[in-house]
Parts: structure tokens; C-alpha cells; sequence
């Protein structure tokens, strides 16, 4: 038997700032405190720090990445960390903050439902704030901490903080981030300290609200098992299998549910070919379910016998989505070599791949200045808006109502290289 | 209504979708099964993603001729139970061909593996490996993609990998390039032996406390074989050692556990205090980047 727990649920979140913030540290310090470290990796943290001359235990060296990046003295990629505290486990993406890896933060977004936005209390919010909170605007991250650190180092000043608090609310408001649906929380912190992280403070006593762990401890992940079904077909099983008569006509549909709910006996219909049926039987594993659920992997079968291949999506049968070949949507370019507008790409969605051309770049958004610009080309770590015109038709749904089937992929034909990354905003 | 699926149905779901995905973008996949702990939990996913039809690949096992002979009677048996293909791709054979050349005789063979799974990858066309790595595990594991790119050489460049957004995975390779997946990427220790207790999976009883003869050699309990003799002078020991991993005799060592079932385990790995390779790896322990260098070599 699944069982379905609330309180025993993933959380992924994601941590946004640079080395100077304390990120690194912030990191070792909740798996310190959450006694994520063991004492190997301990005792080479301890013997690092000695060598490099420090008197304490140097949390960032827990996160300390590959040789190539030592060597290099930078963070090339997306590092995943994992912690548990009994009633969640949490996967962390930790992204470089860097502005050349907008990419990295991109990616580290795109599978989190959190945000850990780090300030430095001594220089409040700067570009690189901005650049964060657009991104998890722009990927579509619901709850925001915004962690001022380093607060021994400002006298643990309580007007100081609460002055950056002020000045976040008002850009969180002009670039929409404030917004009904968006949770925003603040948390004055010392990582070095470990400082209102797992434990509280008697430094800060006028802070009377959560830890961070707290606040991820409390965190209700907002599923609406109500909105509409989307379950893409990944793969079809047809045993034929000679021996066993029961299986010789056997054929039953395996896909991830990306939105909503599915029970027994639902009526459905398959796209792109309409086709109408009702659901005969939902399993996972042996398991016979009565209503699968969100994110649940399953095996469906249906009373009548259809044609459904790869890349079909199963939705309920009163659904007015259809297949699409135009649509618009902000993209990320992911790749070193620039954007060829007139080229042929693929695009990579749900489980369905289709070959698409560029029909207009609309515009760019500049990161830092958070102003649209014009262009014709996109570089690595431009974000745009552009039109894409299809082969095939596609089931999208706007990325702000259905994170799964909103998103997509686009794949270099020739090279096969993951060269941008896309949310639908609106069906042409 | 908000509910929410718990943490192993998320994992599990997680990978049966991974594992999906390479059957529907990859022509021929293989799902490599050493018979320990990591591959198991590989094996009930795939049951659970393709049942009642066939797994849409075979299971390979890279032989280091090293093995306890528990593990391989299990592998033997769990592959006879699914039913489906075993393919043994067998260092001794690379060792025969001249492709590998041992040091001295009792060397150990870990990294030997990757020649002799490059070669059957070559051999039978293979363009995507599934694999139980866990980012978890390792420093350089903790940036691996889930489909991790290798190329012609079936090397690892962590500069030149997919970036990897939501649950889309490409997985799309020229002709000798390779993918390896691993659907269990997001899987810590924990989370494996939690697995384990609840999908009820049967292991090779090496997990498991048992007496064995042992010496003790810098900090590391050496388990006393044919190709891991006691050096003269070493007292030998008979105490009750359980394995944290299953692998090349001379590169896996037990650790002093008395915990004989799934939950003793749980409840050890719980209150334990070192890491899965720190504690029972002797390989990784040789330099700060060991992993990588063996990634960049062409190691799953």
C-alpha cells in the first residue's frame, strides 16, 4: 500500500546567492545542525580548515565541488544536497550566483518550490538580489525566504533589518513578485553562527518569528488535486505474450501524472486523436489504485480498445485543451553558441518531441537592469520572449496554470545539445 | 484537497518516470545489476514501471572474477525469478584479451571495471547504461545529471553535460555516444534501506551480521580471502561483520555490526556516524578526487 503522509513529504528548495553571501555556509550549517555530516567528511573539513589557517570549523568547505572547479577557482554546475529531519526530506539545489550563471539558477529553480534568497545585512539588496528574485518569479517559485545574513556583523541591529525588509517589499511589488499566491517571508540569520537557522538566537530576542528550518518545517506544498488531468504517455505495454492467454490482448498506458487526479471509471479522451474511453483500472506496481494522484508514476488500462502511442496524453473527457502549433513563451538560452533564428530546433515536451522554427524573438529582458531590450540573436543566459511555429502539434498549457505541461526543452538537431529552456506564456 | 505523496512514493515515482524515459528515447538500453543493494532497488522499479510486460532491456553484470560467491548465486537466482536477460561481461576475459593488464596478480580491480563495460557497450551496441549511482554517495556525484553524458571514449567531462531542468530528460546520443541514467539519483543511504524494509526486497545475506575471519589494517577491517590473504605478522579475527556495500573483494570491506535484519539496519544507519565509501571503500580513500578521475575514465 502507498501511503499518502502529509507530514513525510519531499521538499526541493533552492539557495540563491554568491560565496560572499554565506550561502556555502548557510548550506553546512543546516546539514550540520540537522546532523547531516558524518564524521569523515568532518575530519577532512577540519584537517582543510587547519591547512588554510583557520581557528574554526569551516562550513563551506562542506560544500566544497569537483577538482576541475578548485582548479579553476569557480562553480561550473548545480550541486543537489540532500537532509532529512524525520518528517520531510529535503533536496537541495545549490546554484552558483554568479551572473554568467543565470543557466545554473534556471535549472536549480525549475524543480524547486522554494527559494532561500541570501542578503548580506552589511550591503542589503544589490543587482544580484534582483537577478534571484526575477528568476524564481520567472520559473514560477510560490514561497520566497528572504535570509539576511551575517547579522553580527551590523550589531544584530534590528532597525537595519527590518530597513532591508522595507526595501525588498517595494522591488518584490514592482516586478510582481509580491503578489496574492506568492508567500513572501523574512528571517534575519548568522549562518557563521548558526544563528536563527536550527536554533534560535539570544542575540536577536526581538525577532519573535519561525527559524528557517521551521519555516521549511511548516511549509504546506499547495497541490490542487482539483485542477484539470494531464497524464502524457511515456511508454505503452503490449506483453503478447503467447504463453499466458490473458496477457495475449494486454495493453496498458504508463505515464507520470503532471496535474490533477484520476479515478476509476473516469470518462477521458486521448489527444491528439480525440478518441474517447473511460478508465478500466489504475495500478502501480501490484498496488490496484482507486484515484491516482499528482506525481504519481502509473499503469492505466481503459474498457475499450484504442490506439495510444509515446507522447499521447490522456485528460478527462469535458477538457476543451487541444493540440497546438504556435505558441509563445520565455526562454532561456542555456548554450554557448548564440540562438540561429533561422534554424530548425526541437522542442522537448512532456514526452513528445516536435521539430520547431523561430517565428519572432520579441524581446530580451536585461537581468540587471530588469528592462526589455530588443534583439535578434540570443546568448548564453539571455532570457526572451519568442514565437515558436511547430511540425507537430503540441499539448501545452500555460506554464502558470500547469507547471508540467507548460514547460519544454529545445534540442540542438544536429548536436543534440539541451539548448534553451522554455515556459509557455500564451497560445497564438 | 492537498495531499501529497510520501518521500519513497516521490523517489519511486521519480524513477519509474526516469526509467520510462530511457525505454521510450533509448534503442537499446541495459540495466547494469551487480547483486547489491542499490541495483535491487533498480530491479523492484523496474517491475513497477513495465510489468506485466518485459523489461525493455537485458541486465548486465561487469564481473571483476572477485566475488563473494553469496552474491553471485543471488544475482544468478533474482535474474532466474524476473525471468528476463543476464548478460556477464567479465574482467577475466578483458585480462585474456590483453586490454587489461594487471600490476601484480591480487591487485584490486575496481578500476579495471570501466574498460571491460566499455568493451560490452561497444560490443552489444548498448546507448544507454541505467546504473544505482546516488549523488549522495560522493562529492562528484553530487553535480551528476541524471542522464549523464559520456562520449565516443565513454568519458565524463563535467563541463560538457545537459543542463537538466524539470523532469525532462534528453536522452538522444549519436552513434558509439552514451548516456548513463540514474533513476536513483535523488536516493540517499537512508532512503535505500527504507525501501528495502518496506518493498520487502531480499538481499544477498553478506548485508546481513555474520562471522567472518578478519584482519585489522590501518583503521580497516580487511576480510581474509583468497585474494586478500593475511600478511605475516597480522593476527587473524573472527568477529561479527556485516557489509554497507557489495563489490570487488579487495576494495570492500565489512564493518563491526551485529544488526542481522533490514529494521536492526535502519535503526544502525540512523545513529551511524560515517559515510557509506568513507567507512567501506578503500578506493575512494586514496585521493580527495579518486571518483572523478575514475568518471572521467569512463566509470558509471
Amino acid at each position: 500500500m502507498n501511503d499518502v503522509n502529509q507530514n513525510n513529504s519531499v521538499l526541493r528548495f533552492m539557495t540563491c546567492g554568491s560565496v560572499d553571501d554565506g550561502k556555502s555556509t548557510l548550506i553546512g550549517r543546516l546539514l550540520f545542525d540537522t546532523k547531516t555530516i558524518l564524521t569523515d567528511t568532518l575530519s577532512h573539513i577540519e584537517k582543510v580548515s587547519k591547512k588554510r589557517g583557520m581557528s574554526a570549523l569551516d562550513l563551506s568547505l562542506i560544500t566544497d565541488g569537483l577538482q576541475a572547479e578548485r582548479e579553476q577557482g569557480i562553480t561550473i554546475d548545480v550541486a543537489y544536497r540532500y537532509f532529512n529531519t524525520g518528517t520531510k526530506k529535503y533536496i537541495i539545489a545549490d546554484a552558483p550566483g554568479h551572473e554568467q550563471y543565470t543557466r545554473n539558477m534556471v535549472t536549480a529553480a525549475s524543480t524547486a518550490e522554494l527559494a532561500i534568497i541570501l542578503i548580506d545585512a552589511r550591503k542589503g539588496i544589490l543587482t544580484q538580489t534582483k537577478r534571484h528574485s526575477f528568476i524564481a518569479k520567472l520559473v514560477g517559485i510560490k514561497h520566497i525566504i528572504v535570509a539576511i545574513n551575517k547579522m553580527d556583523l551590523i550589531e544584530h541591529d534590528e532597525s537595519k533589518y527590518k530597513a532591508i525588509c522595507n526595501d525588498y517589499m517595494i522591488f518584490a511589488s514592482a516586478i510582481k513578485l509580491a503578489e496574492p499566491g506568492v508567500n513572501i517571508q523574512f528571517i534575519p540569520i548568522s549562518a557563521l553562527n548558526g544563528d536563527m537557522i536550527v536554533e534560535r538566537s539570544n542575540t536577536m530576542e526581538w525577532f519573535k518569528g519561525p527559524t528557517l528550518i521551521d519555516i521549511l518545517e511548516n511549509h504546506d506544498s499547495k497541490i490542487n488535486n482539483k485542477s484539470a488531468l494531464r497524464l502524457p504517455i511515456q511508454y505503452v505495454c503490449r506483453p503478447r505474450d503467447a504463453a499466458n492467454k490473458d496477457l495475449h490482448d494486454f495493453r496498458a498506458f504508463m505515464g507520470r501524472i503532471e496535474s490533477g487526479s484520476l479515478k476509476i471509471k473516469d470518462r477521458i479522451k486521448v489527444l491528439p486523436s480525440n478518441v474517447e474511453s473511460t478508465i478500466k483500472d489504475i495500478r502501480i506496481g501490484d498496488d490496484i489504485l482507486s484515484e491516482a494522484i499528482f506525481e504519481q508514476s502509473v499503469t492505466v488500462s481503459l474498457e475499450d480498445e484504442i490506439d495510444i502511442s509515446r507522447g499521447d496524453m490522456i485528460i478527462h473527457q469535458d477538457d476543451d485543451l487541444v493540440g497546438v502549433k504556435n505558441f509563445t513563451a520565455k526562454i532561456c538560452w542555456l548554450f554557448e553558441e548564440d540562438l540561429s533564428p533561422n534554424r530548425t530546433y526541437l522542442i522537448m515536451h512532456t514526452s513528445r518531441t516536435s521539430k520547431a522554427k523561430i517565428s519572432k524573438i520579441h524581446n530580451k529582458i536585461n537581468i540587471s537592469t530588469l528592462k526589455e531590450e530588443a534583439a535578434s540573436v540570443l546568448k548564453t543566459n539571455d532570457i526572451a520572449s519568442v514565437s515558436f511555429r511547430l511540425a507537430q502539434p503540441l499539448m501545452v498549457d500555460k506554464y502558470d496554470d500547469h507547471k508540467g505541461t507548460g514547460a519544454f526543452i529545445v534540442i540542438d538537431e544536429s548536436t543534440y545539445h539541451t539548448v534553451a529552456a522554455g515556459m509557455i506564456d500564451f497560445i497564438d | 484537497m492537498s495531499k501529497k505523496i510520501s518521500h519513497l512514493d516521490w523517489l519511486e515515482s521519480e524513477a519509474i518516470h526516469i526509467m520510462r524515459e530511457v525505454a521510450g528515447q533509448c534503442a537499446n538500453p541495459v540495466l547494469l545489476f551487480s547483486g547489491g543493494k542499490d541495483s535491487l532497488c533498480l530491479l523492484r522499479i523496474a517491475e513497477k514501471a513495465f510489468r506485466p510486460g518485459r523489461f525493455p532491456f537485458p541486465l548486465m553484470h561487469i564481473d571483476t572474477g572477485h566475488n563473494y560467491p553469496e552474491v553471485i548465486n543471488f544475482r544468478d537466482q533474482k535474474t532466474h525469478e524476473l525471468g528476463e536477460r543476464l548478460i556477464v561481461a567479465s574482467l577475466e576475459d578483458s585480462i585474456a584479451k590483453g586490454t587489461i593488464v594487471l600490476n601484480n596478480k591480487n591487485e584490486p580491480r575496481n578500476k579495471y571495471q570501466s574498460i571491460t563495460l566499455l568493451e560490452a557497450i561497444e560490443e552489444h551496441k548498448f546507448d544507454c547504461c541505467i546504473g544505482g549511482a546516488r549523488r549522495d554517495e560522493e562529492k562528484a556525484r553530487a553535480k551528476e545529471r541524471i542522464m549523464s553524458f559520456r562520449d565516443e571514449f565513454g568519458q565524463w567531462d563535467p563541463k560538457n553535460q545537459r543542463p537538466e531542468l524539470w523532469n525532462l530528460y534528453n536522452a538522444r546520443v549519436h552513434n558509439g555516444e552514451n548516456i548513463r541514467a540514474f533513476p536513483i539519483s535523488n536516493w540517499t543511504e537512508m532512503d535505500v534501506w527504507q525501501y528495502i524494509e518496506r518493498e520487502k526486497l531480499k538481499l544477498p545475506s553478506i548485508y546481513f551480521a555474520h562471522n567472518r575471519d578478519i584482519v585489522k589494517r590501518d583503521n580497516a577491517i580487511v576480510p581474509i580471502t583468497s585474494v586478500t590473504p593475511a600478511k605475516p605478522n597480522e593476527k587473524i579475527e573472527n568477529i561479527t561483520v556485516r557489509f554497507r556495500t557489495v563489490g570487488d573483494i579487495t576494495c570492500t570491506a565489512p564493518v563491526i555490526s551485529k544488526a542481522d535484519t533490514v529494521e536492526k539496519i535502519i535503526f544502525e544507519t540512523a545513529s551511524t556516524f560515517v559515510s557509506e565509501r568513507g567507512e567501506t571503500r578503500l578506493d575512494d580513500q586514496v585521493s580527495d578526487a579518486s571518483m572523478e578521475l575514475r568518471k572521467k575514465e569512463g566509470y558509471f
